[in-house]
């Protein structure tokens, strides 16, 4: 078998670990590259027929074009599509592009907030109703006690201390002194009340293995990631105020697997155009800490 | 595609891992430019001398700011392929995150000082890389400049760890007489040894295979999920699962366990793309089934033909213990194999390994980073596969309190209380699943036919168990030899002859009432092998002969009946006497050993066999 290969077998018998170990199952689906391979991996885990809702948490500044392609996939491939916000922080204009608070705080409150009431149900979902193609609030409150997610060990420091499963307490904290061990195909499936747990199927993969893949697989991701002819394209996607474009003449994955493979980007971090890591000292360890994916 | 392999160095701390792989990444020239020179500086200015170990330490640094506690990877390439170094914490409270890295590497590096030679977590970590399955192992012999390059050091390192190595069943691939601090046989030969004509370090590394999944031998999988989804029409229903070993093909006769339920692959099945003609080992793989079966996460599926893997409840294991609370003797914890989850309970701790002296320690409990040899008796029989027979299969892991505690191997099944469950448990379901009883109890019903001496503990271990089955929601009855005596057969003698038609009779009974959808259990001295014979022929299915087994000289201590007295005076003509009036059974399905075991696990065992048999999935 192939290293991709091995990959892409590794993170589907985790999903299906995941999916037959928690009853309240749900996966985060930011629109990235990541995550997108994550919601592929789960098309071909459960043959077509994800079997969880797929969160996304919209801070609403999102690049408009990715919640297009999020509606055009979730009703194409019909999966049962959810979303959640922080609605208070947007309606107060309590945010970096308001000018109100600095990038973390506005970090904090639409995503990190936004999503662990999201998750706990706190705060209102809204699910895609099929038939008339429109988000309704949805009636379901139950907290999700599994949150699959498409970290990777080498995006940056803290994300490389993860385990497959990992544990969180009711606090959403993160005790990295104390992992859990993995071994021999072995995962913490069991867990105390008032508990969760992340589940990362792709915490192996490289930057460079998500752009195999998906030119392996031909998986539809948004045109943001590819040069559209202006000698720019977006490496890694967030909210339109914080993201910058890098130079980069890459057209479709092909282009990116040779950039990132021998061009330009080999000793450029990935994270660079996202300019809340900066402010967190680069280690994105303290968003991490709060519970920020 | 480029190939990727992962490599773990252990070994005790301070015998120079970081410098190795320091040396190695500065020799290969897999360092970011001026790395090197920076670090130097910045030694200049300290007043340190520099060392190599910084580099990597600097690096595990930007990489995981200022964590060190896991175990950090680094990454350098050659012309031929990736690698990925993970370095394993070389302290020993750190043992479960080396276990976490050591788990996923193809290779590893063991690295000892040649000065001191081996030491403490040298032999931890030795051991743990064999328990771990990791089966392509170089042995560096570090800090050769130390001592001066002598060849007489290195091949006593050589000798000594080569003795170990061989206790825990580990073969090095290589010994390697380096020195990470000169440079030496890193990524050249070295001249300082002219004596030595073997790989380098690098050569060493790019000599080492991809790790694979075994696709050779018998055909392993655990049953992971079944699913149904229903949504557009889909109808299939889809046993999913990752195979541990072998191979599978559309066509291929398979056997589930424990269930004993058997099928044919009728398609093997793929998402969006044309399914494969075959899975292989490490694969996840999805089949249909013809006929379509009814099983569950837990099962093990394996081939119809192939060596089948040891249905039984009670087994010897060794294990390293992981936990934060030390495994107690005694105590219950799950146990983890495959997919399936079972309760168990440490029955005895039989030794707890030293680390430092490797010898076996007399103790009730294990503490954490310990390894130990144990026996495990299970709720519910288990499918189990022996290190020695396939070790890929051998894996478990005990989980306590919520969390993975401890990861084992089976080194073999027990003897006692085994048997084979499946042509018993799959054999028609019997009248009672014509006359609708089975439908209306919940159960399947069964004759328990148990034979031993008077005063082996029959009586007692039966009604123990009714009770439980009662419990469970079984409905079960006794049959006692001493109360049909006042009844049903008060006109017997206890002649041969007597007895004889004392056992048709009841076996007829007893069939009977199994016919009727009960669990029969039927507690008869049933002396003779030519007896156990009629009720094998009058029961033929359905049956479970039970040997409840103490010698003479036991049963006639305990006499509860006070015959063993009488007999001596004279009293009990034809009583079952030493002279071979008690012939031994020749097949029993299960044993119960009231001599040597308690009561309590005689009955745990018949009770969760029963229970198994007669609940159909479990």
């Amino acid at each position: 078998m192939d290293y991709l290969s091995k990959l892409e077998n590794t993170s589907i018998f985790l999903l299906r670990e995941a999916y037959a170990s928690f009853e309240n199952l749900c996966m985060l689906w930011s629109i990235g590259k990541d995550s997108t391979v994550l919601m592929w991996l789960a098309r071909k885990a459960f043959y077509g027929h994800i079997p969880f809702p797929l969160v996304h948490i919209d801070t609403h500044y999102k690049i408009p074009e990715m919640i297009e392609y999020r509606d055009r996939l979730a009703k194409e491939y019909r999966i049962n599509m959810i979303y959640g916000e922080n609605a208070q922080a947007l309606s107060e204009g309590k945010t970096y592009p308001d000018g109100a608070v600095d990038r973390l705080t506005c970090c904090r409150a639409l995503k990190t907030e936004a999503l662990a009431n999201t998750l706990s149900g706190a705060w209102p979902r809204y699910r895609l109703n099929h038939e008339t193609g429109a988000y309704e609030r949805d009636d379901c409150r139950q907290a999700y006690t599994g949150v699959i997610v498409g970290v990777r060990a080498d995006e940056e420091g803290s994300r490389s201390k993860e385990r497959y499963f990992s544990p969180r307490d009711n606090h959403n904290d993160w005790n990295l002194d104390d992992q859990p061990p993995e071994f021999w195909n072995y995962y913490k499936t069991d867990f105390k009340p008032g508990t969760h747990l992340r589940i990362h199927p792709l915490l192996d993969w490289t930057e460079l293995n998500i752009w195999e893949y998906i030119e392996r697989e031909q998986i539809p991701t948004v045109s943001l990631y590819y040069d559209q002819g202006d000698g720019t394209r977006y490496r890694s996607l967030g909210c339109a105020p914080c993201t910058s474009p890098i130079r980069s003449t890459a057209k479709n994955p092909a282009d990116i697997v040779e950039e990132l493979r021998t061009g330009q980007l080999a000793n450029i971090a990935e994270r660079s155009g996202r300019k809340q890591d900066a402010e967190d000292g680069g280690g994105l360890e303290t968003l991490r800490r709060d519970g920020y994916m | 595609m480029d190939e990727i392999l992962n490599v773990v160095t252990a070994g005790h701390v301070d015998h120079g891992k970081s410098t190795v792989i320091g040396r190695l990444l500065a020799d290969t020239q897999s360092l970011p430019k001026g790395k090197l020179e920076s670090i130097r500086r910045k030694c200049l200015q300290n007043a340190k001398p520099f060392e190599y170990a910084f580099l990597l330490d600097a690096l595990k640094d930007e990489q995981a700011q200022g964590i060190t506690i896991d175990s950090a990877r680094c990454f350098f390439k050659t012309e031929k392929r990736h690698y990925i170094l993970i370095d394993a914490p070389g302290h020993i409270e750190f043992l479960k995150n080396m276990v976490t890295g050591a788990a996923r590497a193809d290779a590893a590096l063991l690295v000892v000082d040649a000065h001191s030679g081996v030491e403490e977590n040298t032999r931890r970590h030795g051991y743990f890389l064999s328990m771990l399955g990791i089966r392509q192992v170089a042995v560096l012999v570090n800090k050769m400049d130390l001592v001066d390059y002598r060849q007489s050091v290195f091949e006593r390192v050589q000798a000594e760890l080569t003795e170990f190595l061989s206790k825990v069943s580990l073969t090095a691939d290589a010994f390697l007489p380096v020195s990470g601090v000169r440079g030496d046989n890193i990524a050249a030969p070295s001249p300082n040894m002219p004596w030595f004509h073997g790989k380098t370090l690098l050569e060493q590394l790019e000599s080492f295979r991809p790790g694979e999944a075994p696709t050779e031998g018998a055909f392993r999988m655990p049953v992971q999920d079944v699913y149904k989804f229903t949504e557009y029409g889909d109808d299939r229903r889809i046993i999913v699962g990752q195979l541990e070993s072998g191979r599978l093909r559309a066509g291929d006769k398979l056997i589930f366990y424990p269930s004993g339920k058997k099928a044919t692959v009728k398609t093997l099945e793929g998402f969006r793309q044309q399914p494969p003609e075959c899975f292989e080992a490490g694969q996840s793989a999805g089949i249909t089934t013809d006929p379509e079966i009814y099983i569950r996460r837990g099962e093990l599926a394996c081939k119809q033909g192939e060596t089948p893997p040891a249905v039984c409840v009670r087994l010897r294991a060794n294990i390293f213990w992981l936990g934060k609370d030390s495994m107690q003797e005694g105590k219950k914890y799950l146990f983890r194999y495959g997919s399936a989850k079972i309760p168990c309970k440490i029955e005895k701790i039989e030794y707890v390994a030293d680390a430092s002296s490797m010898t076996g320690m007399m103790r009730t409990y294990v503490e954490r980073n310990e390894v130990a040899r144990c026996i495990l008796a299970l709720d519910y029989p288990a499918a189990l596969d022996t290190v020695r027979a396939h070790p890929a299969a051998s894996r478990f892991v005990l989980v306590d309190d919520y969390e993975i505690s401890g990861g084992g191997i089976v080194m073999e099944r027990l003897t006692d209380y085994q048997f084979d469950i499946r042509n018993i448990r799959w054999s028609a379901a019997g009248d009672a699943a014509e006359n609708g009883n089975r439908q209306l109890l919940g159960h399947d019903s069964l004759v328990v036919w148990m034979t031993g001496r008077s005063g082996s503990g029959k009586t007692t271990i039966a009604e123990e168990t009714r009770r439980r089955l009662q419990q469970a929601g079984i409905v079960s009855v006794i049959l006692d030899g001493d109360n049909l005596r006042r009844g049903l057969n008060e006109d017997l003698s206890f002649t041969e002859e007597g007895r004889m038609e004392n056992i048709r009779r009841t076996a007829h009974v007893a069939r009977m009432m199994a016919q009727a959808g009960l669990v029969v259990l039927v507690t008869l001295i049933t002396p003779y092998e030519k007896a156990r014979e009629k009720v094998r022929a009058l029961i033929p299915e359905r049956r479970l002969e039970v040997y409840v087994k103490a010698d003479y000289e036991t049963c006639r201590k305990r006499d509860p009946k006070g015959l063993y007295h009488k007999a001596a005076q004279g009293e009990v003509p034809h009583f079952q006497d030493s002279h071979g009036r008690f012939e031994e059974p020749a097949s029993p399905d299960i044993v119960l050993d009231t001599a040597h075991e308690t009561e309590e696990s005689c009955v745990q065992a018949l009770f969760s066999n029963i229970l198994s048999i007669c609940k159909g999935e479990l």
